[in-house]
């Protein structure tokens, strides 16, 4: 073992991971707006996610894709968070012109997301 | 001495018009249910229909329902299944002679009625409606029904689940109804078989939460399920849902044995969540149901059983559907292959606005998405691969009026000949110049609407 298997002693590293390791995620859509439910993989998850996956993060992942705000809700009993993206859909309904009308795969896009996640957490 | 808790089946045999068409028959016939719920009604599905019956007075009704009644409605009516489906569209009474033609000529004649619900139709009222004060106010922008009053196609209040408790109270083996909740059709059997009261609000929430979960068909039972997709079995053969429902409004997702799919805890979560808004308040005409209260859990292999669902009451309005006549959209396609797909397909769309431009053509919108690239998730998706093998150019236009969307149509395929080169797919010729309705949502008094309920005998 060489030199790279010391490491300074201090608090623990954080790492940075996709959401897509920490959840799942389905899609909707309501006129212009598309709502996400994001979905703690194991109940160990669900604080993180509460933690990190705030509206304000999230308006930011998002940036230039919405002409609306970020409302987030919180299902603890389901693990889960919903997230309403107003103005994501170009119109929505038969005015929008985009592939994704109906909001189906913002759902995967959310995943894409990277979280910061404690080194004790095991993934 | 009690044996065990009644229990009532409610199968789930069409998420939406143009669902698969097996699912009811399999459903029917794969294993023991009480009855049959199939949604059929999407935001716009009744323009679509009102169009229809003003060429038509016969029409104007999801018309794959009626071969599908004769597919199995002499093993319905034989074994005692009852079916819910709003069908009906704007012409439940016109889908139910259809249906008791079919049950006729099947000799049924004299062992089935049909119920039909209706009053949702609110088009002919609507001057009397905002000369007494209803503004029919967009939910979402605020603006007056009157600012587009003379575009309205159709406008229709969502029923709940009462006037279909009524019909099945007077006998019906089938009920079509016009424009009612997806939800009412799952919650009206169980308040029919349990006898649940009006005020019984966390009952009919449950029963809300179980249509919820049903209506969209297998999007709960494993298709479009994310969670471990790759290993879910047998979606060649869907298992469809069915809620096993008890007179305290518990009840578990199951789907019949033998058939592909998965149900578990992640799948249903997956649905529930599906359109989303508030948890706190999902509303509709039977009762304000609060998603924070549901309780799953893994009951059994492809068993989730749902309990602890808490409602409170009904507003005093009802939601009203109204369609309207926009403009024109259409949507061109090209494809550009290796090398430098990317950049023959971003050369393309930059040459067709120009000349649109030149034309003097005027749209509300242009989009110009490159699939492969960035048409689903758009700059998240990062930098494109620079050898991809080939990028579909997609564009889309809009406008009020339909001359420069139809120039727009032709301008796709001379680029074929005089833009970049590798270009290729072009086999479904002109792009279609397509008529765009909007939805228009809106509020009214419950008062205001009196559902109609009527009976037709075979």
């Amino acid at each position: 073992m060489g030199a790279k298997a010391r490491r300074p002693a201090g608090p623990p590293a954080r790492r940075a991971i996709q959401l897509r390791y920490l959840a799942h995620a389905r899609s909707g859509d309501k006129g212009d707006t598309a709502n996400v439910g994001l979905i703690a993989l194991q109940p160990a998850y669900y604080p993180i996610l509460v933690k990190e996956v705030t509206a304000a993060r999230v308006a930011r992942h998002f940036k230039g894709m919405l002409t609306g705000a970020v409302d987030r809700f919180e299902l603890p009993n389901l693990r889960s968070l919903n997230f309403l993206l107003h103005g994501a859909l170009g119109g929505g309904g038969t005015l929008s012109l985009k592939t994704d009308a109906q909001g189906k795969v913002f759902s995967t896009a959310l995943l894409r997301m990277e979280v910061p996640i404690p080194t004790d957490i095991d993934v | 001495m009690t044996g065990p808790a009644r229990t009532v089946r409610v199968a789930s045999g069409q998420g939406f018009w143009g669902d698969w068409l097996e699912a009811p028959v399999r459903q029917v016939e794969g294993g023991p249910i009480d009855y049959l719920m199939m949604d059929y009604l999407a935001e716009v599905t009744m323009s679509i229909m009102q169009k229809q019956r003003s060429r038509d007075p016969s029409r104007g009704y999801a018309s794959d329902f009626v071969p599908l009644m004769e597919r199995i409605l002499p093993t319905i009516v034989e074994r005692g299944i009852r079916i819910t489906a709003n069908a009906g569209g704007v012409n439940p009474q016109a889908c139910a002679e259809a249906v008791v033609t079919v049950a006729r000529k099947l000799g049924l004649a004299g062992r089935m009625r049909v119920g039909i619900v209706a009053g949702d139709d609110i088009m002919d009222r609507l001057d009397e409606l905002i000369e007494r004060g209803h503004a029919l106010a967009n939910m979402d922008t605020g603006e007056p029904l009157r600012v587009v009053r003379e575009r309205v196609l159709s406008a229709n209040a969502y029923l709940g689940a009462a006037p279909i408790v009524e019909a099945l109270g007077r006998g019906a083996n089938v009920v079509i109804t016009g424009r009612v909740t997806d939800t009412g059709l799952t919650l009206a059997p169980l308040i029919h078989e349990f006898g649940w009261t009006g005020d019984d609000w966390d009952r009919r929430a449950a029963g809300t939460v179980a249509g919820h979960i049903i209506e969209c068909g297998a999007q709960c039972s494993g298709g479009n399920c994310l969670v471990d997709w790759e290993s879910i079995p047998g979606l060649e053969d869907p298992g469809y849902p069915i809620v096993e429902a008890q007179e305290d409004g518990t009840f578990v997702v199951l789907k019949h044995p033998g058939t592909g799919g998965r149900i578990s805890v992640a799948s249903i979560t997956e649905q529930l969540l599906y359109e989303m808004g508030d948890p706190h308040q999902y509303i509709t005409p039977d009762v304000v149901a609060d998603f924070t209260t549901i309780q799953l859990t893994q009951h059994g292999k492809n068993r989730v059983r749902v309990s602890g669902i808490r409602g409170r009451p009904a507003t005093e309005f009802l939601k009203v559907s109204i369609a309207y006549f926009y403009g024109y959209k259409a949507v061109g396609t090209l494809v550009y292959a290796w090398p430098d797909a990317y950049k023959k397909a971003q050369a393309a769309d930059r040459l067709l606005r120009a000349r649109l431009a030149r034309l003097g053509m005027e749209f509300e919108e242009v989009l110009t998405e490159f699939v492969g690239v960035n048409a689903t998730h758009g700059r998240l998706a990062g930098s494109p691969d620079p050898d991809a093998p080939e990028v579909q150019l997609r564009i889309g236009v809009r406008a009020r009026d339909r001359a420069p969307v139809e120039r727009f149509s032709r301008e796709i395929a001379p680029l074929i000949l005089n833009g970049p080169p590798s270009v290729t797919g072009f086999a479904g010729g002109r792009p279609k110049v397509e008529e765009i309705v909007a939805y228009w949502p809106a509020l009214i008094a419950k008062s205001e609407i009196t559902p109609r309920v009527e009976m037709l005998d075979a």
